[in-house]
């Protein structure tokens, strides 16, 4: 029997906020999660082997040189029958993702809406501020196809837009991420009891937290401490807020706040301040004012730690930057190219913290194996989507811990 | 807040905010191409429930709606619903599948089989 099929849609946890997916809606998510790891694994390759065969070899004889830039090949390759026909499929498989998670939420919106609210009065972990205006480069497009973006309504105060998110993720990641798609939280939690285990952060700001999947683990795996979930979207933050009280999390709060302007917070006030896949969504303006602000809010010796997928590195073939990039173009995540080219570290280094204190781990989502089978690797991997990362990460000055079995940046 | 009932069929096929890139050269083809995306996924949602029916009456020689609402697979019956709709989507994607292979095959022309077979 194969081993590395994906778990059924109906495998996902059941959380109390979670819509309830009807036989036929999991149904036409469980196409949608063997459509793509189907367009990322057995004709996947297709997009190598028309380069190889006929792109590249027009391209040198027509400029009499190898490409320079992935976008010189992105041009090339979007004139390839071959590519263009598989962009569709892929553009396709998106758009019926957002079709059929919408379906599925908005005729269940009521419930949904009383229940978050139930919750949320209950708990007291959903903290919004009018006066949070979405930065543009949240809704210039819709990000990632999802109408609506993070911020969308379809009345005032509803949760469309993280229910959405959250009951739809599972087809778009190949059923990587496990039972509460926090297959990334786990992993950062995981790094950081593996190479840290004695340390216990008493105070953790989780930037961009959409609606919680990947801060909600950290605050279960660290139950004495604080953490704060910020983000722009109050759309996602109600959904996230009320899928964490359902959960039973309680340590945690969900704050609406733009990350350019912490000042709510004091000078050194966080041990640890996480990003996961979250610089991908901002811009080239925003990124180092967001994390002079991460920088400042972070105590001497706390970490920063941000999740995202490989930088577009000299090392990293310029056939390999334009895989990476095709959600920039075809996916509304119009920062994703600039920002994977930049050297992050210098980006870094630039908000407070030294080259000498960075370092990079590699993470791979933590899930259950014995349901979740987890994301192929190699030449099947879906790039950009794909549940294995890179850690971007720093101690601020005088901390006292081993950093032996890291790589140092 | 009012809880005046939404319109879910329409609002739920709103478009993403961004112009949409233009992959093929004919707009009609595109469509096509979300059409017949679409039915496929439906025909799939069908064979699920066909096997869902077909595994409840087996266990339990008579069903409900609710039955099979409620029906989520484990173990075995979950890999075999899972291998099924891997092997649907290789048939209805045999085409590209094939155009892939053929990529890497770089058969000649058929003429020129037909003149090398002719000759020797």
């Amino acid at each position: 029997m194969a081993t590395d099929l994906p778990p059924p849609y109906t495998a996902l946890t059941r959380h109390p906020m979670m819509p309830r997916a009807s036989h036929d809606e999991a149904a036409r998510f469980n196409f949608l999660t063997h459509f793509n790891r189907y367009l990322s694994g057995p004709i996947g390759h297709g997009n190598r082997l028309a380069y190889e065969t006929r792109v590249l070899p027009a391209f040198r004889a027509e400029h009499g040189r190898e490409p320079q830039h992935r976008y010189e090949i992105r041009d090339a390759m979007n004139r390839d029958p071959w590519h263009r026909a598989w962009s569709t499929l892929k553009r396709n498989s998106m758009e019926m993702r957002q079709h059929n998670g919408r379906q599925v939420v908005l005729r269940q919106l009521d419930e949904l809406d009383a229940r978050a609210r139930a919750l949320n009065d209950a708990s007291g972990q959903l903290e919004l501020d009018p006066a949070i205006r979405q930065p543009d480069y949240q809704t210039v497009v819709d990000v990632h196809c999802q109408p609506g973006g993070y911020h969308g309504e379809e009345r005032p105060g509803d949760v469309s837009a993280g229910a959405n998110y959250d009951v739809g993720i599972f087809a778009t990641t190949g059923g990587a991420l496990g039972g509460l798609t926090d297959g990334g939280g786990q992993a950062v939690v995981a790094w950081v009891q593996q190479q840290h285990p004695g340390w216990r952060p008493r105070r953790i700001l989780d930037v961009g937290c959409t609606v919680g999947h990947n801060a909600v683990p950290i605050a279960q795996a660290f139950p004495e401490a604080e953490v704060v979930a910020i983000d722009t979207a109050a759309a996602a933050l109600r959904y996230g807020a009320a899928r964490a009280a359902g959960l039973g999390v309680r340590n945690i709060r969900f704050v609406q706040a733009d990350a350019e302007d912490l000042s709510r917070w004091a000078d050194a006030h966080f041990d640890w301040v996480q990003t996961t896949m979250f610089l991908h969504e901002l811009s080239a303006g925003s990124m180092p004012r967001i994390l002079a602000e991460a920088h400042r809010v972070l105590a001497p010796g706390g970490l920063i730690l941000q999740v995202e997928q490989p930088q577009f590195t000299e090392d990293m073939p310029l056939f390999e930057q334009f895989l990476r990039d095709w959600d920039t173009f075809n996916n509304n995540e119009p920062f994703w190219s600039s920002m994977h080219a930049q050297d992050i570290h210098d980006v870094m280094e630039r908000a407070g913290w030294p080259r000498e204190r960075q370092f990079v781990a590699a993470v791979r989502a933590v899930v259950d194996r014995s349901r979740f089978p987890g994301s192929p690797a190699g030449p099947q991997e879906d790039f950009g989507r794909a549940a294995i990362w890179n850690a971007y990460g720093a101690w601020k000055q005088a901390q006292p811990r081993d950093l032996a079995g890291e790589q140092t940046a | 807040m009012s809880e005046q009932s939404l319109d879910w069929v329409a609002l739920a096929g709103r478009r993403a905010k961004g112009r949409r890139p233009q992959f093929l050269d004919d707009p009609a083809v595109e469509r096509l191409y979300s059409l017949v995306l679409a039915l496929a996924a439906e025909v799939s949602a069908l064979r699920e429930r066909q096997d869902t029916v077909e595994r409840l009456l087996d266990d339990k020689g008579t069903i409900s709606r609710a039955d099979i609402e409620a029906y989520a697979p484990a173990g075995v019956a979950a890999e075999e619903r899972g291998l099924a709709t891997r092997a649907y989507v290789a048939r209805i994607m045999r085409g590209f599948q094939q155009e892939v292979e053929a990529m890497a095959a770089q058969d000649p022309p058929i003429m020129h089989v037909v003149e090398k077979v002719s000759r020797a």
